[in-house]
């Protein structure tokens, strides 16, 4: 903990806006109570991640060091900061950047307190957020005060709260928008932080900005609420409005969002979502966390009632002010360039000339471009961020922002000062080429420091983005162009749903032995705002991950049709064949001697999901229950094949069987004798594993299981492709959570 | 002036590109070792961020890291805890800790002599703004207290002072002495 932190409010109180500063002090006293043991411990718990304080793997106070799980010895073992939270086991804090919008002064702070607070890294998320790691509690006052002096706020990082709101870093400069976004978006942002109709979710609401349906650079198909501009000619005259989607989201199972409405006008964007919060907050489940999200309810009430009541609530709602009077303003809203537009007279290096290839975007105001600035997995250092700073003051009238993708764009770049741009960039190790390409990775934080990590996604990116971009420009261009996008489990932070190569976090045993893997999704799309979700193809050894990609990419060279992408590739491939060309990848080698291929990248520990272990009467137990998985597993493929096929209704009833085989699997564990009764089978797996529950996920509780209760409810009724598509998300689900099960069953036995 | 947050680099030979790969299972198997004196909780991995922080031993009052900032790669004691006693124990106990896990890295078998302290360059920065902003009145006040503990540290031997002037870093100062000593000696003149 900073010495320093009792002298910053003095020192910052007249930089920072009242309510900022009010906002920390509260804080600040809402610690002090904590500690006092005045305040609940759940309680405490939402409001630090009210407040963007969220917690890191190890805050439990145990970690497996590879040979043990560890108990970790901090000073007061009696604090907590919530449920099973160690007060001085380090957390992260997350900063909310409304449409990834930051200025020099802004990004100097951040360096400031990545350097002070954290490790020296300031970590760019997948939702425009920054985040900062290993942070003391006790420092956070210290470091929101900081963030306030330059009218930053992490109020609603986190928590069942209005998250970031998410915007197109082109809004304003993209040739292809309806028209600029942002003042909206800030509108909306500013509008909903704290207001009273927001603090009842469940659970978590994400809105999105796009300013057309084309493009993938804010996601608005995959929100709680998507926004894209659109216009339409009224008496002769062009008039701004919005289609509004909502439900969306990836998840466990990807949803996606329901078009509420096609046009409205800008007045109606800030009291219609505030109906929407309403209706949300008044029928949203919860109790049951895993059904809490909008998607949930709306898929309840189906589009049609939903949008009726929320048209109803409107109707009710006070008129209030903020509704319309940024509106005039946000007709006139023009960013000034710092410099005239000139053109690019230089050719440069060839390596300035790849840069300009990949990462120059031409805006639709003449002469200027958006150049983009690749950071490795998201991170940037402090000194790197200082560099930005100077970069946007010298070149960019500090328009900066950060990225889905987790990068920076600068925009308003005269072309005459590309070269001066780059070879700036490229002083600070910024000035990698491939943006949005294969080697610009998308990743989750993984099991570096998320609590739910089960494989290393960020260990995973580094490794492929290295021998990727040791040979990127000698791969075909088709390739050069694709997105792998990762996540460290099936909660799909790193968006992997819509990547042509896709990889999310699961565990196998392998040899009695726990093995990091990544289910490969392959065929995801993301154009048209992320516009088709992948499927999973086959569960593989994370060592095995880089001769996944190989394969695939030179499979996709070699077999691809003249303008084939990606996706059609993989459609006309078929799944079948795909995962026979993976198979081989799926088994352990034959010589076991090097320990390396059961550990996860980046991480020399033995492999674990908790404890783990090895010996013959559990490899017995074990082995007879996944044979009956992968049965299991075989079936849902067969689901998916089906569904491919068109077969909605063939496919509907085997992924209902998958479940049916996993869930038959544990129960034939502690009653030999079950028939194939579904019935039973369901009945049993009720009263043996959910009631007790043995089966419950650590961090999800009985979500996986109810997905087995609501297809075996629905079982006879018939199927549509939306619900198929989602049955089979969570079949995937519910069979991953059975392996989980057996695995932690296994070690049990052996402990 | 306090001074708190005391960092050390201590800078390392380093003739070619330096392979920071095999300090991760090295930092991992010091977790595993975790002695009584401080807890130790993680192993945080940037080898692949251009000169950032390289590789961090993550520990609850203060991280050890073999740090590449400004691409001068070093073995960084980054005390976070507020330390007791008078601002020559902090600089005492600052430089005795980056100094022990140096050693510690030179033996290391697993490492073959990779990481080796070059024998004249220490950095020393005050890792809080506040504390200690970059400006000239901080580096008069830190000033008597530094020479007299350089002093002790390179046993008169001499050395010149290089600060770092941008308002915007921490407070910083690049100490390059006049003789060659390996962090055994340093160890023993504290
Ligand atoms: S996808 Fe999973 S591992 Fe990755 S950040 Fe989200 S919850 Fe954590």
């Amino acid at each position: 903990m900073k010495t320093s932190n009792p002298l910053w409010r003095e020192q910052l109180i007249r930089k920072m806006p009242e309510t900022l500063a009010r906002e920390v002090d509260i804080f600040e006293a809402e610690i002090s109570l904590k500690k006092m043991g005045k305040l609940d411990d759940r309680l405490f718990a939402e409001t630090r991640l009210r407040r963007g304080v969220y917690g890191q793997r190890y805050d439990n106070g145990e970690r497996h060091d590879g040979k043990k799980a560890q108990q970790m010895a901090y000073p007061r073992r009696d604090l907590t900061k919530g449920p099973n939270t160690l007060w001085d086991a380090p957390g992260m804090q997350r900063i909310k950047i409304p449409g990834g919008g930051l200025n020099a002064a802004q990004l100097e702070t951040l360096a400031d307190l990545a350097e002070e607070y954290s490790d020296g890294i300031a970590h760019v998320t997948t939702r425009q957020d920054i985040q900062l790691h290993y942070i003391h509690i006790e420092d956070t006052p210290a470091l929101m005060r900081r963030l306030a002096a330059v009218g930053i706020t992490t109020r609603e990082a986190c928590g069942n709260s209005v998250r970031n709101v998410t915007t197109c870093p082109y809004a304003g400069v993209c040739q292809d928008e309806a028209f600029d976004v942002t003042p909206y978006s800030k509108a909306l942002a500013r509008f909903l932080l704290g207001h009273p109709d927001v603090q009842e979710f469940g659970r978590k609401f994400k809105p999105a900005f796009s300013g057309c349906n084309q493009h993938a650079c804010a996601l608005a198909n995959m929100h709680d609420l998507g926004l894209v501009g659109v216009t339409r000619t009224e008496n002769g005259e062009e008039k701004r409005g919005f289609a509004m989607y909502v439900g969306g989201g990836l998840g466990a199972v990807p949803y996606q969002a329901k078009l509420f409405d096609p046009f409205f006008p800008p007045e109606e964007l800030l009291p219609l979502a505030q109906a929407i919060a309403r209706v949300y907050a008044q029928l949203g489940e919860k109790k049951n966390r895993n059904r809490a999200r909008i998607k949930f309810l709306i898929q309840d009430l189906g589009i049609e009632k939903f949008r009726e009541l929320v048209l109803e609530e409107r109707k009710t709602l006070e008129p209030d002010p903020r509704w319309t009077e940024y509106i005039q303003e946000a007709l006139q809203v023009e960013e000034k360039p710092l410099k005239a537009a000139e053109k690019l007279q230089a050719t440069g290096s060839d390596a300035f000339q790849r840069w300009l290839k990949t990462n120059i975007r031409p805006q639709r105001q003449e002469g200027y471009v958006v150049a983009t600035v690749t950071l490795p997995i998201g991170d940037a250092t402090s000194h790197q961020l200082r560099a930005l700073a100077d970069i946007a003051r010298c070149f960019a009238n500090e328009s900066i922002r950060t990225t889905v993708e987790q990068n920076f764009v600068i925009r308003w770049v005269s072309e005459s000062d590309l070269p001066e741009l780059y070879a700036a960039l490229e002083a600070v190790g910024l000035g990698a080429p491939g943006a949005g390409g294969i080697v610009d990775i998308v990743s989750c934080p993984g099991t570096d420091t998320c609590k739910l990590g089960i494989s290393s996604s960020r260990g995973l990116a580094a490794e492929l983005r290295r021998r990727l971009a040791e040979r990127s420009f000698q791969l075909d261009e088709a390739v050069q162009n694709l997105h792998i996008k990762i996540s460290g489990c099936f909660n799909s932070c790193g968006q992997h749903h819509v990547a042509d190569l896709g990889f999310y976090g699961v565990s196998r045993k392998m040899s009695g032995y726990a093995v990091p893997h990544f289910q490969v999704v392959l065929g995801g799309e993301w154009e048209n705002n992320g516009g088709t979700y992948g499927v999973p193809v086959v569960a593989v050894p994370s060592k095995n991950i880089p001769e996944v990609v190989t394969r695939l990419t030179d499979s996709y060279v070699a077999g691809r049709r003249s303008g084939e992408t990606f996706q059609q590739f993989v459609k006309r491939t078929g799944k079948v064949a795909l995962k026979k060309l993976l198979e081989d990848l799926t088994r352990p080698p034959v010589d076991q001697r090097d320990r390396s291929f059961f550990r996860d990248w980046g991480d020399p520990r033995e492999y674990t999901l908790g404890d783990m272990g090895v010996g013959e009467c559990a490899g017995e137990v074990v082995s007879t229950i996944d044979f009956d998985l992968a049965a299991a597993e075989r079936q849902l493929f067969e689901a998916q094949v089906a569904f491919e096929n068109g077969e909605v209704e063939q496919a509907g009833k085997t992924a209902y069987q998958s479940m049916l085989r996993a869930a038959q699997a544990l129960v034939r564990t502690e009653f030999p004798r079950v028939t194939n009764e579904p019935d039973q089978i369901v009945g049993e797996f009720r009263t043996r594993f959910y009631d007790t529950k043995n089966f419950f996920d650590p961090f999800v509780g009985g979500k996986f299981a109810q997905y087995l209760f609501a297809a075996h409810e629905k079982a006879g009724a018939p199927y549509t492709a939306d619900s198929v598509r989602y049955l089979i998300g969570e079949a995937h689900l519910f069979i991953e959570a059975s392996h989980n099960y057996s695995n932690r069953a296994g070690a049990s036995v052996l402990v | 002036m306090v001074l708190q947050h005391i960092n050390v680099k201590l800078l390392l030979d380093h003739s070619g590109q330096i392979d920071f790969e095999p300090l991760v299972p090295v930092f991992h198997a010091w977790i595993q070792e975790q002695g009584r004196d401080e807890l130790l909780l993680d192993v945080a991995d940037y080898r692949h961020v251009h000169a950032g922080p390289g590789v961090i031993l993550i520990g609850l009052e203060a991280n050890y890291s073999v740090d590449n900032s400004g691409n001068r790669p070093g073995v960084r004691y980054n005390r976070k805890a507020a330390f007791d006693g008078s601002n020559q124990d902090r600089l005492k106990q600052a430089a005795a800790a980056a100094l022990k896990v140096c050693r510690r890295l030179e033996s290391d078998p697993r490492l073959n002599s990779k990481f080796r302290f070059n024998g004249r360059e220490i950095e020393i920065s005050i890792n809080d703004r506040l504390l200690a902003p970059n400006t000239a009145q901080t580096r008069d006040a830190i000033q008597p207290e530094l020479s007299p503990f350089l002093d002790r540290l390179f046993s008169g031997a001499g050395f010149d002072l290089s600060y770092d002037e941008s308002r915007r870093n921490l407070f910083s100062v690049l100490v390059k002495s006049h003789g060659t000593f390996s962090a055994e000696e340093l160890m023993k003149n504290l």
